[in-house]
């Protein structure tokens, strides 16, 4: 490579982390001056302190457990089968998993709204209980790209017809071969699909706000518009938690390279 | 009545029938290998056997009992797979152990009967071994431990050695065969390799198109093939164009040399061109036999044990085999030699 296009290359390189950084650097820098003159982490320890953020963290983490268990429960299934018995269908249903990133959110509650309102023959948003199980299947709709993709990623890597077939021979049925075989072989791709889940539901609005359940993402907005350090503070701690994610995502794949995909 | 009856058996993938009119009766503790080439319907019949695809027609019964509404989890059989299909989540023990778990058995038990399969593949060491840390052939006796743990009725082996290296192959046969022997388990076994299916077999089906073109035992096989097919399959053969100069005497002129067959050719007329196989161990260059053709040599290659001869009789090539001796010169191209053999090892094939 010649010394010019070295150069450019770090350029390029540089401008983009600069292009990132900076401005996370502002954010955070800003975060600290709550108290005047000097950097502290009042501000951070005022959110931490805040008994709404813990409540509406703890619902956000509770929900987006109860997504990746729903996730898991439909997707696996789905795309074991697909794979197994209906490989024809692949396309139409990767099409329909990509629908949700086409579809916007709000498109998806009002629907939700018009079709389980308390008037409706499921009239879901008339508990708490009806909302929140509404809304956990909402979640699932918005990480079901993420979730399928992985799950079906996961299944290309072991020989699901063979499996099945031994697994059945040995008298095995399907619930068995499921949660015995096919899932223990894919948890790596599952739990990407899970943590992947989890950053989306965490940061989501739309749906938990226009339902009114009590969640991390209007609890944001709604500092967001009334206080001044502490958005900053909760952006850095939100961040945080995004990139724990995604750093796990990396240690789960690495730890799938030296687990047994192949056999 | 046998143990395994498979009766008119019928199969077609939409307008393909892959399995025709396919009947056979299998004895308990038998071993039967299905061997044909790619495409020949052997595996098709035995999934069926398996439960993994259903007939289009006809029946299989195993021990009096029809299968036709039992699923493959409910026929107790066994199945070893081409690719070991070992679960990669789970240990050796755990492998051999699955088939018993999922029947419920008490822990005792299973512990007790998985060491005893162990034991019988001689891998007892390597029970917390991961499929991933293993070598194909460790591999694919696990498979077959794992296959025979839950005392199947009937074991299926789908290509088993396919995929391993040759000196591996030839020792894990025996030791499939001396397993078979030891439990007198009723096996069928599906190969496509024609030396495999000779060595291990009480008996032989070799499959042509989805038909049985010839069941019997290995010897029979290899020495009185019923069919074209069954006779360029297995082995090597030559096949010789012979023209009937005599139906009475049975005699054939082979190029300008004319030799009399064992076999009666009464139905032909004379003139009419018939195809006669002579397997290439059969012919010799010592005085031997009563039967002699003339040819021209036209290669010799040294196989090690045996130095093979290409010999032009006629317009045939026909090859035959003699043993290694250091003190042999081998027979030079150009060379016309005299290839002795008996009548009856002239075969007369019929389509």
């Amino acid at each position: 490579m010649s010394i010019g296009a070295r150069i450019i290359g770090w350029g390029v390189l540089i401008f983009g982390l600069l292009y990132f950084f900076v401005p996370l650097g502002g954010l955070f820098e800003f975060s600290l001056k709550a108290r005047r003159g000097v950097y502290s982490l009042d501000a951070y320890s005022r959110v931490w302190a805040d008994p709404q953020f813990q409540a509406t963290f703890g619902y956000s983490v509770m929900m987006a457990l109860a997504t990746i268990v729903i996730g898991i429960v439909i997707v696996v299934p789905t795309a074991f089968w697909v794979r197994l018995k209906m490989p024809w269908a692949r396309p139409y249903v990767e099409f329909m998993t990509l629908l949700p990133l086409v579809i916007p959110a709000i498109v998806i509650v009002f629907g939700y709204i018009r079709l389980y309102n308390t008037s409706s023959f499921l009239p879901l948003t008339g508990s708490v209980l009806g909302t929140n199980v509404l809304l956990a299947f909402g979640y699932t709709v918005l990480a079901l790209p993420y979730m399928y993709r992985a799950v079906d990623t996961g299944l290309r890597t072991i020989d699901v017809a063979t499996l099945t077939e031994a697994a059945q021979i040995l008298g095995a049925g399907w619930f068995t071969i499921l949660s015995r075989i096919i899932l223990p072989n894919v948890v790596p791709a599952v739990l990407s699909g899970a943590f992947l889940t989890f950053a989306i539901v965490i940061g989501e609005f739309t749906l938990a706000a226009l339902l009114d359940r009590p969640a991390f993402g209007p609890y944001l907005q709604r500092i967001g518009a009334n206080k001044a350090y502490e958005p900053f503070a909760l952006s850095v701690i939100a961040f945080g938690i995004t990139w724990g994610c995604l750093a796990l995502i990396q240690l789960v794949s690495r730890f799938s390279k030296a687990a047994p995909a192949r056999f | 009545m046998s143990f395994l009856v498979l009766d008119n058996l019928q199969k077609s993938f939409g307008p393909v029938q892959v399995v025709k009119d396919f009947n056979m009766s299998i004895e308990k503790g038998e071993f039967v290998s299905f061997l044909g080439p790619s495409g020949c319907g052997k595996t098709t019949v035995l999934r069926m056997i398996a439960g993994f695809e259903m007939p289009s027609g006809g029946t299989i019964t195993i021990d009096g009992e029809d299968q036709d509404r039992l699923k493959s989890n409910q026929r107790n059989i066994g199945m070893v797979f081409q690719a070991y299909a070992l679960f990669p989540n789970m240990n050796v023990f755990d492998n051999v152990a699955f088939g018993l778990k999922v029947a419920g058995k008490p822990k005792a038990e299973i512990t007790e009967r998985v060491n005893e399969m162990l034991a019988l593949i001689r891998l007892e060491h390597l029970a917390d071994r991961y499929p991933y840390q293993m070598s194909g052939g460790q591999q694919q006796r696990v498979a077959l431990a794992r296959a025979l743990a839950p005392k199947p009725r009937v074991l299926l082996l789908d290509e088993p050695l396919s995929a391993l290296d040759a000196k591996i192959r030839i020792s894990l046969r025996e030791e499939i065969r001396q397993i078979q022997r030891q439990l007198g388990i009723t096996t069928v076994f599906v190969t496509h390799d024609q030396e495999e299916a000779l060595s291990i077999s009480d008996r032989i089906v070799v499959m042509n198109a989805g038909r049985a073109d010839q069941i019997g035992t290995p010897s029979e096989i290899y020495n009185r093939p019923a069919t074209r097919f069954v006779a360029s399959f297995v082995g090597t053969l030559n096949m010789i164009d012979a023209v009937v100069a005599d139906p009475a005497a049975n005699t054939v002129r082979i190029g300008d040399q004319l030799i009399a067959l064992k076999e009666a050719i009464a139905e032909k007329k004379g003139g009419d061109t018939i195809s006669l196989a002579l397997r290439p161990e059969a012919g010799s260059l010592v005085d031997s036999g009563d039967t002699a053709l003339r040819g021209e040599v036209l290669s010799s290659s040294f196989l090690g044990s045996v130095i093979r001869t290409k010999l032009a009789i006629g317009s045939n090539t026909v090859s035959f085999d003699m043993f290694n001796d250091p003190d042999l010169t081998m027979p030079a191209p150009g060379e016309v030699v005299t290839l002795r053999f008996s009548a009856g090892d002239l075969l007369v094939v019929r389509d």
